[in-house]
């Protein structure tokens, strides 16, 4: 069944102005309205292209991770969703009716943001569409814009779109592909997309009634109410919950969304009495599949289009909006002449590495949830058997690994660290949050100050030595984190901040004067245990893509 | 460790998923019959890696309890 569909509201539509764009995405669903947003923060105008004038036709994509949504809060859209979203972080997984784990994913306070939120797609897109309307002069959103031929040199690519005012042309320097597991920018280009489909169908159903579940992701394997191997239930805004329900291979997918057959699956969990609608439901197999490269001359994918997943640990929306986060600070960077364009394949180096372990995660999952032989099912039955009494087998026991941010360690931007840290975040990391006092005693968090451009991050003790930082590199912006209240303001130029609690220092395992030096998108490109300007110039050259000056060792 | 002897702590160093891929890809191919024998090989070479009589016989003790939950366990 499907629901009515969700119209954008209108926006008056000049025709596309002659000239090259430096950016155009084609395909305005959350990866590619993020993509805009940020692009737009960072000053560079974006033609956005979508072939219709809806938001997404279901609920879709549910689950919110903690790091999407930090990124969001760096793009100024983070709060409505979690105002509007429904926050979660335990999860408890069940065999028959006993209860045989559970587990908390954000096991500690001092973030701001908790391990998941649960919002429809279309409320996401809609936020997102809002957001992108706060940048008329730099984001130029087109419905009803679909590509019909694209083509590229070395220097950019020529798009033809159909419009409602006829065929148009506009030319990119660079193109981001942002439309989705089937990307007709992908078939159009003739590349391959190889992967593992898997034979399993499931039921999805998003059902509005009030009930009393609780706000935890509830997992079921050999669920009372259901014949089928699994279930997995997911409360979303406005009374409406997500079932999924398990329902083997050879399941017709035509019959299994009608109506009458869904209702009494949902009235097995739910009971006769309660009122309820069904919203939405749909019947899915999936496949886990990449393209090899993300990047291809001047046309770079991001999200389904480039590479897709199982659902089970929100894998693939927060995957797409990690892309957007890791592609537009280097695509900025190389418009404004600031980093060589090589800075591009770094893009296709770190999130295919990101995609791998997405694919690995929810591979694995699929496994464990679709045993295929006897020898399988002995496992997987072993496992849930021993769950109960073992706690080793309740690490084996996997019913979703969920969305984490990839780390980068090893990857051509990060500056090796000669003496990782026993403990805390290393080179690569995102970066983790924590609360902190500003120097006006305003308390917030330590995210906030970090993203958007480079950033040193310093942990200090005293303002001794503080001076030098600003001078290193005019522009970068420097947060010092003291461990003790402020001593007065030494500095104008960087952002001083008391960490009260002792959170920040501990959790990014920093004594005074260690120095991190962080990337436009959160993640730690370099860690001195002290301030060296020439190594830190070093690290900053690397992560920026450009050529790095050898360093001579002090003989 | 508990008094029987089994370990509590994460003996997979967070790489449990990687362990259980490895045991399924192990049996890849093979039939019912073949992947019991193919089992039986694996604790025999498992068991002398052990070592432990006590260990042994408590993780015996603890696959017997769980093969029946519903009549033993509770």
């Amino acid at each position: 069944m499907t629901p009515p569909p969700r119209p954008v509201p209108p926006d008056p539509i000049p025709a596309l102005a002659a000239g090259r764009r430096p950016v155009v995405v084609i395909g305005a669903g959350p990866v590619g309205i993020t993509c805009a947003i940020d692009l737009a923060t960072r000053g560079v105008p974006v033609v956005v292209l979508d072939e219709d004038d809806t938001v997404a036709t279901g609920s879709r994509a549910i689950c919110w991770a903690k790091r999407t949504l930090e990124i969001w809060d760096r793009l100024g859209i983070g709060q409505p969703m979690v105002d509007k979203g429904v926050t979660w972080s335990i999860g408890r997984v069940f065999r028959g009716e006993r209860e045989l784990y559970r587990f908390d994913l954000l096991p500690e306070s001092g973030h701001r943001r908790p391990a998941f939120v649960n919002l429809q797609q279309y409320y996401v897109e809609e936020y997102l569409i809002a957001r992108a309307r706060d940048f008329p002069d730099l984001i130029d959103l087109r419905w009803n814009h679909a590509v019909t031929d694209l083509a590229q040199d070395g220097q950019g690519a020529r798009l033809t779109v159909a419009t409602p005012d006829g065929e148009q042309v506009v030319e990119a320097e660079w193109v981001i592909a942002a439309d989705g597991a089937r990307s007709p920018t992908r078939t159009r280009m003739g590349l391959p997309f190889p992967g593992q489909r898997f034979e399993e169908r499931f039921l999805i159903a998003d059902v509005r009634m009030s009930a009393d579940f609780p706000t935890e992701r509830l997992f079921w394997f050999a669920p009372t109410f259901h014949a089928g191997q699994s279930a997995l239930m997911h409360r979303q805004p406005d009374d409406v919950f997500r079932i999924d329900f398990q329902l083997g291979p050879d399941a017709d997918p035509e019959l299994e969304r009608q109506p009458e057959r869904v209702m009494p699956r949902i009235r097995a969990i739910v009971g006769e009495d309660v009122p309820l609608s069904l919203e939405w439901c749909s019947v899915y197999a999936f496949r886990c599949a990449r393209l090899e490269r993300f990047v291809h001359g001047r046309v770079v994918f991001a999200g389904d289009s480039a590479h897709v997943v199982s659902p089970f640990g929100a894998r693939g929306g927060n995957g797409g909006i990690q892309d957007a986060d890791n592609l537009c600070w280097k695509l900025a960077l190389v418009l404004q002449g600031a980093a060589p364009e090589s800075l591009i394949a770094t893009y296709d180096e770190e999130r295919g590495r990101a995609a791998d372990e997405n694919i690995l995660n929810s591979s694995r999952t699929t496994t464990f949830m679709t045993p295929k032989t006897r020898a399988e099912r002995h496992f997987r039955d072993g496992v849930l058997d021993l769950a109960a009494e073992a706690p080793f087998a309740r690490r084996l026991l996997n019913a979703g690994r969920l969305s984490r941010p990839c780390r980068l360690a090893g990857l051509s931007l990060q500056t090796p660290d000669p003496c990782p840290p026993a403990a805390g975040l290393g080179t690569g990391d995102p970066c983790a949050d924590a609360p902190v006092v500003d120097a006006a005693g305003g308390e917030g968090w330590l995210l906030d100050r970090l993203g958007g451009p480079f950033t040193l991050l310093v942990f200090a003790d005293g303002a001794a030595g503080l001076d030098r930082l600003a001078e290193f590199a005019p522009g970068l912006r420097v947060v010092v984190v003291m461990s003790t209240a402020m001593p007065g303001a030494p500095t104008r130029t960087a952002d001083m901040l008391h960490d009260a609690q002792g959170l920040a220092a501990r959790r990014y395992g920093a004594g005074p004067g260690t120095v991190f030096l962080i990337r436009p998108d959160a993640h730690i490109a370099a860690r001195f245990p002290s301030f060296d300007a020439a190594r830190l110039a070093d690290a900053l050259a690397r992560a920026g893509g450009r050529p790095v000056a050898v360093v001579e060792e002090a003989a | 460790m508990t008094k029987d002897g089994l370990r509590q702590d994460d003996g997979f160093f967070g790489g449990a998923d990687g362990v259980y891929e490895s045991l399924i890809h192990a049996h890849r191919g093979l039939g019912d019959e073949e992947s019991a024998a193919l089992n039986a090989r694996l604790v025999l070479i498992l068991a002398h890696e052990v070592g432990d009589p006590a260990v042994l016989a408590a993780a015996i003790a603890l696959a017997r309890r769980s093969l029946r939950p519903d009549a033993e366990a509770r």
